[in-house]
């Protein structure tokens, strides 16, 4: 009986569904017609909303269908005096199959998908972070193979039998206490080998780097700020941010003036980096995953990340056999609508290369915000002529 | 003592008439009930309805992901401006993944499965005739349905929903014009958690005393089953941590309306230099996630429990290791306060601190490893019944060591540089806290529909609806694992712009397409659910064949749920198969004199004078064999 109510129900809501959606399938095409014509060509792929509906309640009558035969022949064989359809049966079978077609998916997804992943790493450090990566997997595959196999191979082999009784077992102190300690053994392992991987990693004592780099986030990009020829970074304070010195360094400070800008993050190979990174708005994350490098961009909390880059961007293009390789940085923190495609190409190069491209960039303090700052510099005839009339203008 | 005079106090309640006291009017029996069978009922269907509207925002940004070129007119005709042109803009693509998460973990997972399960299950299994407070569990329900009004209107605000994730961090949540999202939709967001919570702490402290105080006569702690004990705490997780997202939520509320900066410092939002100083952004993630991460286990120890005891009677077997069951969720409870800070580790915390919650993050894998294993033990020569819920607890197994396996990598944080926030951790939780705990969640439903509804749901539509959304679930997820290896992070718009993350396109269709499929296959569980509830099979007293309480009451829903007396508790909940009783249960109201024959010197343990009978009762069926 409730089939038949199924197939009316169903009908009713069918007819009612597909009355309502392809009015409003009319009216959509009307309003896009005025709109964008091109819309409707692009949207024509998915033939309309109500032909996927009526698809949906075709496959739930037939679900209904089947079910219903189903029901017809378990009656059928009762009223034969056989037994009806042993769903436990069944199901346990459908656990071995999903126990076999899984441990195919599994295994053909870690190898196919798994190769996918990301390349050898490009620092110095991820090497340390690769191995403990090695060695965390091959664990926890073995202890997923097993698990997995023990549960469906359990609900295959003891399904219900009417013959059986289930062997009344409540405890076993002895298994339970070795089943807490070998986990806790390996547990403890990994913490000791992750806890020294960590403090290698952000080693907190060595805070220096050969090169210090300022990274700067905000709402979608991110700025580069190089030390220039000093070596040095000049302070920055966010009061002082305008449109011309986006970052608000602090040019009282004399380590400010030779401060270069740059669109490309270039690194010299085998140097100690050290990353400082900062937020202006809110928080992003420095994401540069072929370096393992990783930390958040976060609004008066500057922070900075050390590494080695260990191979050069042609190196790598060589080895992954794809000449369009770049090292990327990007954002891996929620920070608005413009979050998905914040990227900077990063480069890593030979210092020699490295010099002569340093070389070529522009100065943070170029002459629009000297201009702003009123410095007058002798060196740029240009400058010191405007701010001759900017007196003059006072003058008057 | 204190049960047997609460148990007394009850019975005298009752008997005074409590259907006399005030008449059972249309309010006060289907709309402000203070029935707690009725309550939970109201939970469920609340959070069920929650989870479907959740299901649609994740196959709305599916589809985004998965065809991120192509136009929907269909999309513009729902969704307005929030998708000009067919296509759903990145701001409103960033409020479907934020209300996903919210609505999936608070409203579905907590409120929809503690609410639902604590609600019908507390009273029912420790042998209450309501919860503690009825007022106060009436309250908490309308407290929720209040947050869950707020949370889904924030769809009707111009600027859209709410759409800094889930864990709303600021500045990105504080700044209004950081984002469409974080204006009115952020408003209405903390508003209705701050209802939300308010609803967690009545419910929590409901569930708490009721547990504590009204367990019938013979009910001690060790012979409650674990269903009940996973949600007593759960709910002594619930009211230590809310209150510190309150704390959390309150001052970010004082930062976006009144301009204090306990979250910001040094701001320069749009070229604009802002007045904040002195705030820490950092500040808010520890609040957020002292709340967080025990939350995780709020939602994950309720499903667990309510799988320990479906597993147990479905298998025939009692629970494996009932003893080490508890003292693990114990273990897990007392230490889910102290690993927050695994989800901070690249925030710029300081690198000893992640040390140390990385030590205590790995350890809390012990519990949650002997907590699978005795599953597995409990299985082992059982002679397993495959009813939908069986299987559904078996699928959160599954569940449970595939996402628990993965939180390994995760808790190490030096594997966490390169992981946070990728596709790895979104497949990470899903798999863990989101399939594992909804997995938990419908194995309840299916177990204790007969409970709620008085009939039986469908089996063979349960048997389609497990296979479709378990297989779909990780049809989804397992790839995704492979994506965050590849560095793909998460809460991206399209991959279309960067080179590397291209070939995870046709992956991202595979994958939209596993979800329509588990997506469509919810709407047999939907048709199951409310045909069930109308033209089901009506149910015996006991269909399981299951020990525990609630099937001791009556079928038809009284108020005080026991004609006459509440039965008294002689036994643990899982005798089952015990050798020497013909039947493969018996139920914990019946008492050990009536099971000599299966009884064993063990259930005697702290009583001395029954371990004698039973000696006697032994040495005479010895004598008798002899004389034979």
């Amino acid at each position: 009986m409730g089939f038949k109510q199924l197939i009316n129900s169903k009908k009713t809501q069918a007819f009612f569904a597909a009355f309502v959606l392809f009015g409003t399938n009319q009216l959509m095409a009307q309003t896009s017609a005025e709109g964008n014509a091109t819309a409707v060509d692009k949207g024509a792929m998915w033939t309309g909303v109500a032909y996927n509906v009526l698809l949906i309640l075709v496959g739930a009558v037939c679900v209904g269908i089947v079910g219903k035969i189903l029901k017809v022949y378990d009656l059928t064989q009762k009223m034969q005096g056989k037994r009806g359809i042993n769903w436990n049966t069944i199901m346990g079978v459908c656990c071995a199959i999903f126990l076999i077609a899984g441990l195919y998916g599994a295994s053909w997804s870690l190898i196919v998908q798994g190769g996918m992943t990301l390349p050898q790493p490009g620092s110095a450090h991820g090497g340390l972070i690769d191995s403990m990566f090695t060695t965390t997997t091959i664990l926890t595959l073995i202890v997923f193979f097993i698990t997995q196999i023990c549960l469906f191979g359990f609900a295959f082999f003891y399904r219900n039998s009417a013959k059986r009784k289930a062997h009344f077992l409540p405890h076993n102190n002895t298994i339970e206490k070795i089943w807490t300690i070998i986990p806790a053994i390996v547990l403890t392992i990994l913490v000791v080998f992750g806890f020294f991987t960590w403090q290698k990693v952000m080693n907190s004592t060595e805070q220096k780097g050969d090169l210090n780099v300022d990274v700067t986030g905000h709402q979608f990009a991110w700025e580069i700020r190089y030390p220039g020829a000093d070596g040095k970074l000049g302070p920055v304070n966010f009061k002082l941010s305008t449109p011309n010195n986006v970052l608000g360094v602090d040019f009282k400070d004399r380590r400010s003036m030779d401060d270069q800008s740059a669109d490309t993050l270039v690194l010299p190979v085998n140097r100690v980096v050290r990353i400082n990174i900062h937020a202006q708005d809110v928080i992003h994350s420095v994401y540069m995953p072929h370096f393992r490098v990783q930390l958040n961009a976060v609004p008066g909390l500057p922070t900075f990340f050390r590494f080695t880059p260990t191979i050069t961007t042609e190196e790598m293009r060589k080895k992954l056999d794809d000449p369009k390789f770049e090292y990327l940085l990007y954002c891996n923190k929620i920070c608005g609508a413009g979050h998905w495609n914040m990227q900077r190409v990063v480069r890593v190069v030979s210092q020699a290369e490295y010099q002569s491209w340093i070389a070529r960039q522009k100065p943070y303090l170029n002459d629009q915000l000297r201009k702003e700052l009123h410095f007058a510099d002798a060196a740029t005839p240009a400058n010191s002529v405007k701010a001759v009339s900017n007196t003059l203008a006072l003058n008057k | 003592m204190s049960t047997l005079a609460v148990h007394d106090h009850g019975v005298v309640h009752h008997e005074e008439g409590h259907e006399h006291h005030h008449k059972a009017t249309f309010l006060n029996t289907y709309v402000f009930s203070q029935d707690h069978k009725y309550i939970a009922k109201q939970f469920l269907v609340t959070g069920i309805i929650m989870a479907f509207f959740a299901m649609v925002l994740s196959i709305l940004f599916r589809i985004q992901l998965a065809y991120p070129d192509k136009t929907f007119p269909f999309l513009t005709t729902l969704l307005g401006h929030f998708a000009p042109n067919g296509r759903i803009s990145a701001d409103f693509y960033m409020s479907l993944v934020t209300i996903h998460g919210t609505i999936m973990v608070f409203f579905v997972l907590t409120a929809g499965l503690s609410g639902t399960f604590a609600n019908l299950l507390i009273p029912l299994q420790v042998g209450a005739r309501d919860m503690a407070s009825p007022f106060v569990n009436m309250l908490s329900y309308w407290f929720f349905f209040a947050a869950s009004i707020v949370m889904l209107s924030s769809f009707l605000v111009e600027k859209g929903p709410a759409s800094g994730g889930w864990t709303i961090y600021p500045p990105l949540s504080a700044l209004p014009k950081a984002m469409p999202g974080s204006g009115m939709g952020m408003t209405l967001w903390l508003i209705s958690m701050v209802l939300f919570i308010a609803s967690q702490l009545m419910g929590g402290i409901n569930y708490i005393s009721t547990v504590l105080n009204m367990r019938t006569k013979g009910m001690d702690l060790w012979k409650m089953p674990l269903t009940v004990w996973a949600l007593f705490l759960t709910a002594v997780l619930g009211v230590l941590s809310f209150p510190v997202l309150v704390a959390g939520v309150v001052l970010l509320i004082f930062d976006r309306s009144f301009g204090t900066s306990f979250y910001l410092s040094d701001i320069v939002l749009n070229g604009q230099v802002q007045p904040y100083e002195g705030g820490s952004p950092i500040l808010f993630q520890h609040l957020f996630w002292f709340l967080g991460h025990p939350e995780v286990y709020i939602i994950i120890m309720p499903a667990m429990g309510l799988s320990s005891e479906v597993l147990a009677v479905n298998s025939r077997k009692p629970i494996f290791g009932y003893h080490a069951m508890v003292y693990s969720l114990i273990g897990i409870s007392v230490l889910s306060f102290i690993v927050w800070g695994h989800h901070m580790f690249v925030t710029g915390m300081n690198p000893f601190l992640g040390g140390v919650f990385m030590i205590t993050t790995l350890i809390i894998a012990v519990p949650s490893a002997v907590k699978t294993f005795n599953w597995l033990a409990t299985l082992w020569r059982g002679n397993i019944r495959f009813t939908p819920a069986m299987l559904f607890a078996i699928g959160m197994v599954s569940f449970f060591i595939s996402g628990g396996l993965t939180g390994i990598f995760l808790g190490n944080a030096a594997l966490d540089i390169n992981l946070h926030d990728t596709y790895f951790v979104v497949a990470h939780f899903h798999l863990v806290m989101g399939s594992a705990a909804i997995f938990g969640m419908l194995a309840g439903v299916y177990h204790w529909f007969p409970k709620m509804y008085r009939r039986m749901m469908d089996e063979r539509l349960g048997y389609l609806h497990f296979w479709l959304t378990f297989i779909g679930a990780y049809l989804v997820f397992f790839p995704m694992h492979f994506m965050g290896l590849d560095g793909v992070p998460r809460r991206y718009y399209a991959f279309t712009e960067f080179e590397s993350m291209k070939r995870w396109l046709t992956v991202n269709v595979f994958i939209t397409w596993a979800a329509i499929m588990a997506g469509i296959a919810q709407l047999a569980f939907a048709y199951n659910f409310i045909h069930s509830i109308f033209w089901g099979k009506k149910t015996v007293q006991n269909p399981w064949n299951a020990n525990t309480l609630e099937w001791t009451a009556p079928i038809e829903h009284i108020h005080g749920n026991w004609h006459g007396e509440i039965p008294t508790v002689y036994r643990w909940a899982y005798d089952y198969s015990k050798p020497g009783h013909d039947e493969d249960f018996i139920p914990q109201n019946v008492p050990f004199s009536q099971t000599m024959s299966s009884n064993l010197p063990h259930d005697f343990e702290d009583n001395p004078a029954g371990l004698e009978e039973h000696a006697k009762w032994v040495d005479a069926q010895k004598a008798n064999v002899a004389v034979k």
